[in-house]
């Protein structure tokens, strides 16, 4: 047995199958939607990426995706921060609940906010008394996005602050520097590339966002009817090329996001 | 100022993940016991949860495999030259910023009833959209890099010495992976599967797209939860909605044990 699996032809059998199934699995389908969105020519892919709906329900989800990264980089510094630097009762079960977006399926995190600040809801009342809608809108939109993306920041930041040398902070306190100029000159420095690498991810997951999204969104086109969704609503009324149009302007905006993320990283890796 | 950060901590979790998680188990129970049993003991629920399991099984077992063994060349492999491996380890990362939808719809593209590959398997009776070998599929490309980012760094970090030692005292390869690179990489593994455990069982809109979401035929948890509440059946989705959360906060204690796991080797 061992002979056989020490055989070159056996090994490049092997190493071939692997790549085919890694080739056909990632790269096929990616280049499969751009070939289909030009697959009726040039006219009918910038017919539908000029149609007024689908264009403002792609801006429409780059500015809640970027209210939530903005939103998320604020609340994820600090909890990482405080995660880490602080020991207070608690501390390790809150570190561990970090997590809990990534284990809950997406379309239970989209019924619970649909439950919780739904209009049948305590919250969704009290504040439709005082004229904010907050489900089947914006709101509600951006929320799902914070609650799905709440992990990334705070996991990107959480390794730099325990690599960060408690000397060089120490150093810059007694030198004379104040607290909050010890901060911004030594610790915020060090948690930038962390912040920003996720905060990027934060946003493309943002941007692909469907499951949360898709039940408390009201889907009122060219209202709350992010990109994700009128995909899907085009899938579903047998327009495929159209679907696939929008995808493609989506995709290469999260391949972008996906780039300079790997640039930051790399930059980080080799100083 | 310290006391005040730690207390703002305390709410945002409180506001953002305690009360939805404490949420769905008063939900689930809003009309007793009976509502909750009612709700899953309905056929379609008891099919859509089994669909989930057979994916979830074997999605899991699949991405194991290619994914240590894609980690394991894409940082040992000789013949490939670094520029393209450089390339290679950028693709893994892909389905990570592909919308669901978008992998969804990807396949439905390629292998749909009326594409040529799709026409050829529907001849041979084997449907692949709108049936189980799709939805796996879209799961499989959904979930594809997460094994190979948990593995591939601890590779780089073992480095290749204690291999080469074992191979050029003529250990055979497969004993050389067992007895030396497997005890380094099985709790990044173990980590990996959790992920994919986890991701899988949630995945829904690649597979709300390939499936078709036919109920009692291609309906999984999550759809079967979509649908519900769509049909304003509020109390049913919230009983699906507890079984799926109930796995989720195993899988989250299962994350926490094996990353202290990992950290300690």
């Amino acid at each position: 047995m061992n002979e056989i699996f020490r055989g070159k032809a056996w090994s490049f059998g092997f190493r071939s199958a692997i790549m085919i199934y890694f080739l056909c699995l990632i790269v096929l389908p990616i280049v499969g939607i751009y070939t289909q969105s030009f697959s009726l020519g040039w006219t009918p892919f910038w017919e539908s990426v000029s149609d007024p709906l689908a264009w403002k329900a792609v801006l429409l989800t780059l500015k809640l995706a970027l209210i939530a990264t903005v939103l998320n980089m604020l609340i994820g510094t600090m909890i990482g921060w405080v995660l880490i630097r602080y020991r207070f009762p608690g501390r390790s079960i809150l570190n561990s609940l970090v997590d809990l977006p990534f284990a809950l399926p997406t379309a239970v995190g989209g019924l619970l906010i649909l439950l919780l600040l739904g209009p049948n809801s305590l919250i969704g009342m009290l504040a439709g008394k005082i004229g904010i809608e907050i489900v089947f809108h914006e709101p509600a939109i951006v929320i799902a996005m914070l609650f799905v993306t709440f992990p990334f920041v705070i996991r990107a930041i959480q390794p730099l602050l325990e690599e960060l040398d408690r000397s060089e902070e120490e150093a810059a306190y007694t030198l004379g520097a104040s607290k909050a100029k010890t901060f911004f000159s030594v610790i915020f420095p060090t948690m930038l590339p962390g912040i920003l690498s996720g905060a990027m991810l934060a946003f493309s997951r943002g941007l692909a966002e469907f499951g949360a999204v898709v039940l408390v969104a009201g889907n009122i086109p060219g209202k709350t009817l992010v990109a994700s969704v009128f995909i899907f609503g085009e899938i579903e009324s047998n327009n495929p090329q159209g679907a696939a149009a929008v995808s493609v302007m989506l995709l290469t905006l999260s391949f972008l996001i996906l780039w300079l993320v790997n640039q930051l990283q790399a930059r980080r890796s080799t100083p | 100022m310290r006391r005040l950060w730690i207390i703002l901590t305390y709410v945002i979790f409180t506001l953002l993940l305690i009360v939805p998680l404490v949420k769905i188990f008063t939900g689930a129970w809003e009309e007793g016991i009976d509502g909750f049993w009612d709700a899953l003991s309905r056929p379609q629920s008891i099919h859509a949860l089994m669909m989930t399991g057979i994916i979830v099984v074997l999605v899991t077992i699949i991405n194991t495999l290619f994914g240590v063994m894609l980690a394991l060349y894409l940082v040992r492999a000789q013949w490939l030259g670094p520029r393209l491996k450089r390339l290679l380890n950028s693709i893994v990362d892909l389905p990570f910023a592909v919308s669901p939808v978008i992998g969804g719809l990807m396949i439905v593209l390629i292998l749909g009833p009326s594409t040529v590959i799709g026409a050829l398997f529907a001849d041979m009776g084997v449907n692949i959209v709108y049936a189980l070998p799709g939805m796996i599929l879209a799961t499989l490309f959904v979930t594809f890099p997460i094994m190979v980012r948990e593995v591939m760094p601890v590779l780089q970090e073992i480095g290749a010495q204690q291999e080469e030692a074992a191979s050029t005292l003529g250990a055979y390869s497969w004993y050389t992976f067992w007895k030396v690179t497997w005890p380094s990489i099985r709790w990044g593994v173990i980590y990996g599967v959790v992920l994919t455990v986890a991701r899988s069982m949630g995945e829904f809109g690649a597979v709300l797209v390939v499936s078709g979401n036919i109920m009692n035929k291609t309906q999984t948890a999550t759809t079967l939860v979509y649908q519900d509440v769509e049909n304003f059946n509020v109390v049913a989705a919230n009983g699906i909605a507890l079984v799926l959360a109930a796995v989720s906060v195993g899988l989250l204690l299962l994350m926490e044990w094996s990353k202290k796991r990992r950290e300690v080797h």
